[in-house]
């Protein structure tokens, strides 16, 4: 049924109908909401889970940590400084294979002090071994908490999924989204049965002290497993499809990539302005498309390179910055082309850090500057006049 | 596409207004995405809402910098901020009005509607708060949205006795504007004979 709901509203009946029996979050601006909604829920009794109140966002994924390994389906949230509190607890999840649901409401990190928009956050912990999912709207953040679920909880897979959606942007945005029936929700994803839990009649350990002889197959069946994963996603694209009757989710989209000479690569809201700005390009006859990465980890290189491969001129635009080097995106889409006879000439661009606004004019901004040469880490709507020296 | 830019001050329920704005477009049919800009994160700082609205569902994710439709909810703000940057052409702007803040110079064909918001606000809820009558004096400045959609918004948006406060708020802020505008036809066809 279609309703107007704010995207944490949104987030919130989602996880509801996914049925959590534990949802363990310390609130954070602007993942706040979420949990705030969600407390609500339970307190009416149209949830049956429990909520635990923590003094912390390290706290909070412990309890979450704790309650997937005691075998109940659990969900927590947050956003940048709360991320990264979480980070040493954010690693024990993937490590120990537990398939915890978090929303990462995404937020620049400190200092300096700032709540507003940009990747920062989950591009942080990208290597902990969460599946990592950007949402591009609200409709899209509500089926792919929906999805995480199947995916982190899938016997093959166990593990866990951050679930990325812009801070204030998505979050504190309303929109006309078609809420799913519980009906629909409990046909495509069926209570969890773990592989493995916590038992006191059948006793465990997660996550023990492992000596060099050990440690190093843990994390290589972590990246194995990440293989797994993008095998899975198209199938749970398809099936969420027949159930749902819209496609959502999935590795990539590509947008008007046919025939077109210069393409926008992007996560998340800013694939909306850029589609937007494409479609007005292509109406004057301007060959540009976009790809959009939806599944950020395991990153889809094999997909990547089909859609990119025959483009001539890429702009890799992302909202998050590796100090010190190429930002991860572009040299991640580099990395894909690495030794490949056919290759764009892929430039790298910084946008809309700390909720610096990205208009129609930034996109455009980024298709200009597309030149012959490749083009590294240059910023866009950058102001030089904050940058000269005043002491 | 309609772009809807209301200036306001944290905590005078911008985020509500634009709330209830874009649920009497949903009502309607439309697609809106309604979204608010903070400032500083305290109770006071100047803050924009935004409603952009399409047929079809909007993608774009910039703020407004081009408004077709202006809500000030808090006339101190023409103080010290550009109220109208950017504010179309053929615009039109409702501002809640504030002794001693002057509507600022505008072009001859945009059109700005001075509403007592808060004076119906008094009379109706008892608080200031003139969100829900400068909503129905923009419903009859711009004829965007039926006034039923605004009443049926704010009664999905409220409850008890606020629901009846604010729908007559919203009808007087509209009654207020048709009889300007009445005024100002009269105005017209006498200048005529």
């Amino acid at each position: 049924m279609n309703e107007l709901l704010e995207g944490s509203q949104a987030v919130a009946e989602a996880v509801r109908l996914c049925k959590p029996g534990v949802i363990s979050a310390y609130p954070i601006t602007p993942q706040t909401h979420i949990v705030e909604e969600l407390a609500s829920i339970i307190a009416d009794g149209k949830l049956n889970a429990q909520f635990v109140n923590v003094e912390s966002e390290h706290s909070a994924a412990s309890v979450v940590l704790g309650s997937v390994a005691t075998g109940v389906r659990s969900f927590t949230a947050t956003s940048s400084q709360g991320l990264l509190l979480m980070a040493e607890v954010v690693f024990n999840i993937a490590g120990m294979r537990l398939p915890v649901i978090m929303t990462c409401a995404n937020r620049a990190i400190s200092a300096p002090l700032n709540i507003w928009n940009d990747h920062q956050d989950a591009i942080t912990v990208r290597d902990s071994g969460w599946v990592q999912m950007h949402a591009e709207n609200i409709q899209e953040a509500i089926d792919l908490h929906i999805q995480a679920y199947r995916i982190g909880e899938a016997p093959k897979i166990m593990l866990p999924v951050m679930v990325n959606m812009d801070g204030f942007i998505l979050t504190h945005g309303l929109e006309v989204v078609d809420m799913p029936t519980q009906e629909q929700v409990d046909s495509f994803l069926p209570a969890y049965t773990p592989l493995y839990k916590l038992d006191v009649e059948n006793p465990l350990t997660l996550g023990p002290l492992v000596d060099p002889d050990y440690y190093m197959e843990a994390r290589f069946a972590v990246s194995e497993t990440h293989k797994d994963v993008l095998k899975l996603i198209p199938l749970i694209q398809a099936e969420f499809q027949r159930t749902f009757g819209r496609s959502s989710g999935g590795l990539i989209e590509a947008y008007r990539l046919d025939d077109a000479q210069k393409v926008i690569v992007a996560m998340g809201s800013v694939c909306g302005t850029t589609k937007d700005v494409i479609d007005s390009l292509r109406s004057k006859g301007k060959k540009v498309g976009l790809l959009k990465i939806v599944t950020y980890r395991p990153f889809p290189i094999d997909a990547i390179y089909q859609a990119l491969k025959d483009i001539p001129k890429v702009a890799v635009l992302e909202k998050a910055v590796s100090i010190g080097s190429y930002s991860p995106l572009l040299s991640e889409i580099r990395s894909i082309f690495s030794g490949k006879k056919k290759s764009p000439v892929i430039s790298g661009f910084v946008i809309g850090l700390g909720g610096r606004d990205i208009t129609i004019d930034s996109i455009k901004e980024v298709y200009k500057r597309l030149g012959p040469k490749p083009i590294s880490e240059e910023y866009i709507d950058l102001k030089p006049e904050l940058l000269e020296e005043t002491i | 596409m309609k772009e809807i830019r209301i200036h306001a001050r944290a905590g005078q329920g911008a985020i509500t207004t634009a709330t209830i704005l874009g649920y009497a477009y949903f009502i309607e049919g439309k697609f809106p995405y309604a979204f608010p800009n903070f400032g500083a994160a305290r109770m006071g700082a100047p803050m924009n809402a935004f409603v952009r609205v399409d047929d079809k569902p909007v993608r774009l994710r910039s703020q407004i910098y081009e408004p077709d439709y202006l809500l000030i909810s808090d006339a101190t703000l023409l103080r010290g901020f550009n109220c109208f940057k950017g504010f179309k052409e053929n615009g039109i702007a409702i501002i809640n009005e504030r002794e001693s803040f002057p509507v600022p110079e505008h072009r001859p064909t945009q059109k700005i509607y001075v509403v007592p918001a808060n004076d119906i606000a008094m009379e109706t809820i008892g608080r200031p708060l003139g969100n829900t009558a400068l909503l129905g004096a923009f419903v009859a400045a711009t004829d965007e949205i039926k006034l039923d959609s605004l009443f049926e918004s704010i009664k999905h948006r409220f409850s008890g006795k606020a629901v009846d406060q604010n729908l007559l708020a919203s009808k007087k802020g509209y009654d207020y504007i048709l009889t300007k505008k009445a005024a100002a036809t009269r105005k017209v066809f006498a200048a005529a004979k």
